[in-house]
């Protein structure tokens, strides 16, 4: 809109045709729509916050956390970040190869992190601390869930955009999806750290 | 687990209800009209046509004609619901038990409230906005087009299974937001609850993706020379509304997860045991329920607007303020829902708070009504039937707002809370506010889409039978709510309140009378279409750009892109004596139908009717093609095509002919 100058002699119509480049409203769209995943985290983060003490005389977080493991989950999903920036600057210089092989190594991370979370949850389901057990575990197994989830649906999408940057290159409309990904990647990062914080450190203090 | 129970899930025989002779007339009835329809559909082979210029259209303006009349017909199905509550409380009486059962009538007052709601305010509401708002910016399609389809048909999805709960099992009894402990799986193990979740997720879905669309429309797609101040008050009040939209659905779809997982997996977020906490999802659900009636009313007081300054023949009085006005109720909006239980005992400060901040959205309400009273003075008003809408809106509306205030004071709410009174509040807003808005819209825009008026006189019919028939039924209501009647009752013991009973039978027979002359008036209009012609493209001297293409606008809205100079453009153009571009006509850029969105569409609505009924097979099924379908349009490259300068010449000149020849 910017970019289109009003016609000098008061003219109510434009002339010429005015250049639209292709989805120059993705971007935008996108991140509308990653703010409105965030408030459906701020949903499950609420309900952790009131949940989050009502352990029904089962286990608490003291007795199930292992903050060495969580720690190491941690770092995978922020390596996959990094990396996953590496494809971004990839593409900046137009190297389709460095691209699939950064976001395959981002693949990696992200699939390490999943292994670990369900490792997690299987340690605690099998420990009778399964998300019926009290509501602080169903806040918990949702949260921690969700986010997983999340990430499960990147991994999908990330081996999508592989296939497609091999079949048709980095045009532009692999560059927008590219850059998409990026934002729904970081945005589970910052996320995460929500998570660590907020349900690992504070109650384990 | 036997193989039949592993096909089909807990869906048996016994869920068709064969032992209900209402349900089986409702269903005998709906078969012969779909008999009709679909064998007439194939006599005229409309079936191509159909599929081809509507299912899989992406233009905004067929799918904005698609909400309205998703919106009617789920207005007749809301409103029978209304007729069968409203006779079963004329009748039982004093040890009478009426016609309904206990089973049944629980499930009417939810689905009347769900429906009513969800699949008709919601769709006229996006419909409109769809419809009006990309012409009023002077865009050829909203940001999004191929979403905005998907967006129409998760809707439809939606309300395909509200509906099929009518014939295939039961609708939840437990009122339109299905609280807990009484929704959980102990209170309602039936698949009424699980109908209400999957058809609000369905139909969620696609509500916040128009929402994103639409956000995204207007801050990108604007003509150029039109700032943010510049554009009509339409578009501001559909801006603030998918804001509203984008920040409150998410919420309704985590709660809902919430309760899903409670019935489905067995965890503890609302139950009464283990630590749950009920309450929590009161509040939540409230949280997306404020916003959402502002998501409802905020178009429709655009929508006066439009319809005052146009029929006084002036600009809006109070651009700026109606600006301000519309932006501060959409901030107080989400400061307000705890006034919907000031009984859950939170304590004076925390309800003095959400009092106070109820009450003073009546502050930026009020200005807008002046700001329409003040349009009016001194205009060359003309009684047209759009202003009708209007001034029976202002005088309603300004008197549910007022019991609103009354509401809003802690104190009396703890007498009024569930009562009639409250029942007949959110009638006198939703009905005087969005309803009326709606006519009037409707109305208003009728001739831009179809390039003919709508028959006055039958209109006129359809206006006193709404308006007369909102008093009558709900004035009683208000009357009961203060004497202590409480809502959702199917019987009553003490029959001196039969009169006031009889007064609201007699207004929703009215309200009957409205429906059925607006559905008339749409009939004989189509009849008497040669007489009620516009070749202008503007029929009512109007002054926003929708105004100045055609009727209706060709598949690209303008042939050349309009700049804007003043809030009125249109107005403006035709006082400096703008003259139509005869020549130069160049080829236009404009995406590709596409049947993605109701084939994923579709897919959704299977696997929410699967997970209704255990089906899990088919649930899985449904969801890897749904999502296998979504990747592999994704491959699709095909999206968009080029309108020859030919063809907009063509178009051009056949309107420039028509013009001509109304001189």
């Amino acid at each position: 809109m910017s970019t289109v100058t009003l016609p000098k002699d008061g003219a109510f119509h434009l002339t010429e045709e005015p250049h639209h480049p292709e989805g120059a409203s993705t971007l935008l769209g996108f991140y509308i729509y990653l703010m409105s995943d965030c408030l459906i985290f701020s949903v499950l983060f609420a309900t952790y916050a009131v949940l989050g003490g009502a352990y029904a005389a089962g286990p608490g977080p003291k007795e199930l956390f292992d903050l060495d493991l969580i720690a190491v989950n941690t770092a995978m999903l922020l390596f996959s970040s990094i990396t996953y920036g590496f494809a971004m600057l990839a593409m900046q210089r137009h190297n389709s190869k460095q691209v699939i092989g950064w976001l395959l190594v981002t693949a990696v991370f992200g699939a390490c992190f999943l292994a670990i979370e369900l490792y997690e949850f299987h340690h605690l389901i099998h420990e009778g601390a399964g998300p019926q057990r009290s509501a602080f575990l169903s806040a918990f197994f949702l949260l921690v869930g969700t986010h997983g989830l999340h990430v499960t649906f990147g991994m999908l999408w990330l081996f999508t955009l592989v296939f497609q940057v091999r079949k048709f290159g980095l045009t532009a409309a692999m560059q927008r999806r590219l850059s998409c990904l990026s934002l729904f990647w970081h945005f589970l990062d910052v996320i995460w750290i929500g998570v660590f914080s907020f349900v690992y450190l504070v109650r384990m203090v | 687990m036997t193989l039949t129970e592993f096909i089909f899930g807990r869906l048996t025989w016994a869920a068709i209800p064969i032992h209900e002779p209402i349900l089986i007339g409702t269903f005998a009835a709906v078969a012969v009209m779909g008999v009709v329809l679909l064998g007439s559909m194939t006599y005229f082979r409309m079936w191509g046509p159909f599929w081809k210029n509507w299912v899989v259209s992406i233009d905004h303006k067929k799918i904005g004609i698609m909400y309205m009349v998703l919106g009617i017909v789920m207005l007749l199905r809301g409103f029978a619901d209304a007729l069968m509550m409203r006779l079963q409380q004329t009748m039982a009486f004093d040890g009478g038990e009426g016609y309904l059962n206990a089973h049944h009538y629980d499930q009417i007052f939810t689905a009347h409230g769900v429906i009513m709601i969800f699949f008709v305010a919601m769709p006229f509401v996006t419909g409109l906005m769809n419809f009006i708002m990309p012409l009023q910016i002077g865009a050829r399609d909203v940001a999004f087009p191929f979403l905005n389809n998907f967006s129409f048909w998760m809707t439809v999805g939606g309300a395909v299974l509200t509906m099929l709960s009518l014939f295939i099992g039961e609708f939840a009894q437990t009122g339109w937001l299905a609280f807990p402990p009484l929704s959980g799986i102990g209170a309602s193990p039936s698949t009424g609850v699980d109908y209400y979740i999957w058809g609000l997720q369905v139909a969620g879905v696609g509500t916040t993706l128009s929402g994103i669309n639409l956000l995204v429309t207007i801050v990108k797609m604007r003509a150029p020379g039109m700032t943010m101040t510049k554009m009509p008050i339409f578009c501001w009040t559909a801006l603030c509304t998918n804001i509203l939209i984008v920040a409150s659905f998410p919420i309704l779809t985590a709660v809902l997860v919430l309760l899903t997982l409670d019935r489905y997996v067995g965890t503890n977020f609302f139950t009464a045991d283990l630590g749950g906490n009920p309450m929590m999802y009161v509040n939540l659900i409230w949280i997306w329920g404020h916003p959402e009636v502002y998501i409802l009313i905020l178009p429709l007081f655009g929508v006066f607007s439009e319809v005052v300054s146009t029929f006084s023949g002036k600009r809006l009085f109070g651009y700026t303020s109606m600006i301000y006005a519309t932006v501060v109720i959409t901030i107080l909006s989400y400061l307000v829902w705890l006034h919907h239980f000031f009984t859950m005992g939170s304590g004076a400060s925390v309800n003095s708070f959400f009092g106070i901040t109820t009450m003073i959205i009546s502050i930026p309400t009020g200005a807008k009504i002046f700001n329409w009273l003040f349009t009016m003075y001194k205009g060359r008003i003309r009684f047209e039937l759009p202003m009708y809408w209007v001034i029976a809106f202002m005088i309603t509306f300004t008197v549910g707002g007022m019991t609103g205030v009354l509401l809003a004071v802690p104190p009396a709410d703890f007498v009024l809370h569930n009562s009639l009174f409250l029942v007949a509040h959110f009638h006198n807003v939703i009905i005087g506010g969005v309803v009326f808005g709606v006519f009037a819209g409707i109305n208003y825009w009728f001739p831009k889409a179809f390039g003919f008026k709508l028959n006055e006189f039958w209109g006129k019919v359809s206006f006193w039978g709404w308006v007369l028939g909102y008093w009558f039924t709900f004035t009683p209501l208000y009357v009961m709510g203060l004497m202590g009647v409480t809502r959702r009752m199917r019987a009553f013991d003490d029959p001196s309140l039969a009169p006031w009973m009889y007064c609201a039978m007699f207004g929703v027979t009215l309200v009957a009378i409205g429906i059925a002359a607006f559905l008339i008036q749409i009939g004989v209009s189509i009849l008497q279409r040669d007489k009620l012609r516009d070749l202008t493209g503007d029929p009512w001297n109007g002054r926003t750009l929708e105004w100045a293409t055609s009727s209706p606008p060709p598949s690209y809205n303008f042939a050349f892109t309009p700049v804007v100079y003043d809030i009125d453009t249109w107005h403006d153009m035709k006082q400096k004596k703008y003259e139509r571009p005869a020549e130069g006509y160049k080829p236009i850029h404009m995406p590709r139908s596409t049947e993605a969105g109701v084939i994923l569409a579709g897919l959704a609505t299977i696997c929410g009717f699967a997970l209704i009924w255990y089906m899990w097979w088919l649930a899985a099924l449904s969801f890897v093609a749904l999502i296998a379908y979504a990747i592999f349009h994704t491959y699709n490259r095909d999206r968009d095509f080029y309108i020859t300068a030919e063809e907009v010449a063509e178009t051009e000149a056949a309107r420039t002919k028509l013009l001509a020849s109304q001189v």
